[in-house]
């Protein structure tokens, strides 16, 4: 295991697997249920419902043990963005994803113990897990248990606008998703950094 | 002194605004009867009531007896009906007009509505006839045939239409519900027609998730009702074996309550959100049957956009690595 770090201990690595199955399966879910058809049911609508309740409350449990451990561990200095200079790290990062990394530069935030994120996955990390998570909750949830709680507080569109809300923000974890895979294969090689959250430790690379 | 003389001219001021107040009060119209209702009291002075009195001459006392429920009239409800202009007699005969009344008038056949309504252009909008052809073939009519009548449902002194009007949704789904409850949650009714014994109507749907939810924002007709275009309100009451169960019936673009309960309203509302069957929206929310085109297109265009940036992305990491040999 020379020159690699370790970067993630078991208990991160189970969080994320689960947090990954979880997310999947509500936009799976979610997707179904917003473009059901009678003929051509991706997931029955039925199924679809129950599929994306559990897995919401699921993530809502292991969204608590992400605060409660980031609460109690130095695992939150990960998320700490320092203000001071951001721009210009920001710029740096997305100067080496759209030229550097073309001409084979090292990466101007290479990985360490004490820093797992470059300044862009820091950024966005944050806003996911800190904004468009806990929308996503405040959001669901409402629509889940009390019709007539948001009835009362937004009137007869009271679904309409949160669902509207829900399915814009899901929509925007999806997309995210999709590009945190993307940079994934910014590894040593590309699969290498698929490897580490399996196995923990880290290869040399982004 | 001049203390005094203010207060008089208050106090006359005060007793004059008050006679006119008065004045204008008595002269406000108060509402008349028309014919038909003065000639409907004379029915109405029993049936209106709990209790009728009649002279009894071979014992010659007064006797007091309870009217029976089915027998008794809500004046209210009569006076607010889509039947409200009618006389008692133009549906029943006008030998009820004597009392007692005979066995023989007692016993003579009710009007249905195609009685009256049948073969009438004034009516015509409103399709009695294919209304009595879809109720031919429902399983009421089919299974109770000849005990089981308009009336059974549409209670003609209080029937008031409510899927043709502007009225809230969600008072339509309530009156509407309310005519299959009378008897499918009142065991006196169903008896009545019925030999089995009542369901309960919350254990028989106990699969359907978020129950009270669709108990409230849809009527039962929506999935129990063989539903033809043509007809505002489907009156082909199906066995429960052919009830929609499928949730993508009503949880679809195409979802079954467009043209049913929502049918009115999204010919005569005007569109313009972008959303499928926005219609519902004005009551409700319906998931998978309220999308919004304007959200699927720029959903649609940014997914396309991200996937399009890192297919290009990939292409010049690959490209690059093989010009640099690495």
């Amino acid at each position: 295991m020379e020159n690699k770090l370790y970067l993630y201990p078991g208990l991160i690595r189970i969080w994320h697997l689960l947090n990954a199955l979880l997310i999947i399966s509500l936009i799976i879910s979610g997707l179904s249920m917003q473009y059901s058809d009678p003929i051509n049911p991706f997931i029955r609508f039925d199924l679809a419902v129950s599929m994306h309740n559990v897995a919401g409350f699921v993530l809502l449990f292991n969204y608590m043990l992400f605060i409660i451990g980031n609460t109690i561990s130095k695992n939150s200095r990960h998320y700490r963005i320092q203000l001071k200079g951001l721009m210009e790290r920001l710029m740096l990062q997305f100067r080496y994803y759209t030229y550097g990394v073309f001409k084979h530069e090292q990466a101007p935030f290479p990985v360490t113990k004490k820093m797992k994120f470059n300044p862009i996955q820091q950024v966005t990390y944050f806003m996911t897990m800190f904004i468009l998570i806990p929308l996503l909750f405040l959001t669901g949830l409402p629509m889940l248990f009390s019709g007539a709680f948001i009835r009362q507080l937004l009137g007869s569109k009271a679904f309409f606008v949160t669902d509207i809300f829900h399915i814009t923000i899901g929509f925007l974890v999806s997309i995210f998703l999709i590009i945190h895979l993307y940079f994934c294969t910014f590894g040593a090689k590309p699969t290498s950094n698929f490897k580490s959250i399996i196995t923990g430790y880290h290869e040399g690379g982004h | 002194m001049k203390y005094l003389v203010k207060l008089f001219k208050g106090l006359m001021l005060f007793f004059l605004l008050f006679c006119y107040q008065g004045l204008k009060a008595e002269s406000m119209p108060v509402p008349t009867k028309t014919d038909n209702q003065r000639t409907n009291d004379h029915c109405l002075k029993c049936h209106a009531n709990n209790y009728f009195s009649y002279d009894n001459t071979v014992e010659k006392k007064q006797v007091k007896h309870k009217m029976e429920p089915g027998m008794r009239i809500d004046t209210i409800l009569f006076y607010q009906s889509n039947h409200k202009n009618f006389k008692c007699t133009d549906c029943h005969s006008e030998d009820f007009a004597k009392w007692p009344h005979s066995a023989e008038v007692r016993m003579e056949p009710k009007m249905i509505c195609i009685d009256c309504h049948g073969g009438d252009e004034k009516y015509a909008k409103y399709q009695f006839e294919k209304i009595e052809a879809e109720f031919a073939l429902s399983t009421h009519a089919k299974r109770h045939a000849g005990e089981f009548t308009c009336w059974t449902c549409h209670e003609p002194h209080s029937y008031k239409i409510s899927a043709r009007s502007d009225s809230v949704i969600n008072k339509i789904i309530a009156y509407d519900n309310n005519i299959c409850l009378s008897c499918h949650n009142n065991i006196n009714r169903f008896e009545l027609i019925s030999d089995k014994e009542k369901p309960n109507i919350i254990a028989k749907h106990d699969w359907l998730p978020n129950q009270a939810r669709h108990f409230q924002n849809v009527r039962c007709i929506e999935c129990h009702a063989h539903k033809i275009d043509s007809l505002l309100v489907g009156h082909n009451i199906q066995p429960k074996e052919k009830a929609v169960k499928l949730c993508q019936e009503c949880h679809s673009k195409n979802t079954i309550l467009k043209n049913s309960l929502y049918q009115y309203q999204i010919k005569t509302k005007a569109t313009g959100l972008g959303f499928d069957n926005e219609a519902i929206l004005d009551s409700s929310y319906v998931i998978g049957a309220n999308r919004n085109i304007y959200l699927n297109k720029i959903s649609i265009a940014i997914f396309l956009l991200v996937l399009a940036g890192i297919t290009i992305h990939t292409i010049l990491r690959i490209l690059t690595k093989n010009k640099n040999g690495k």
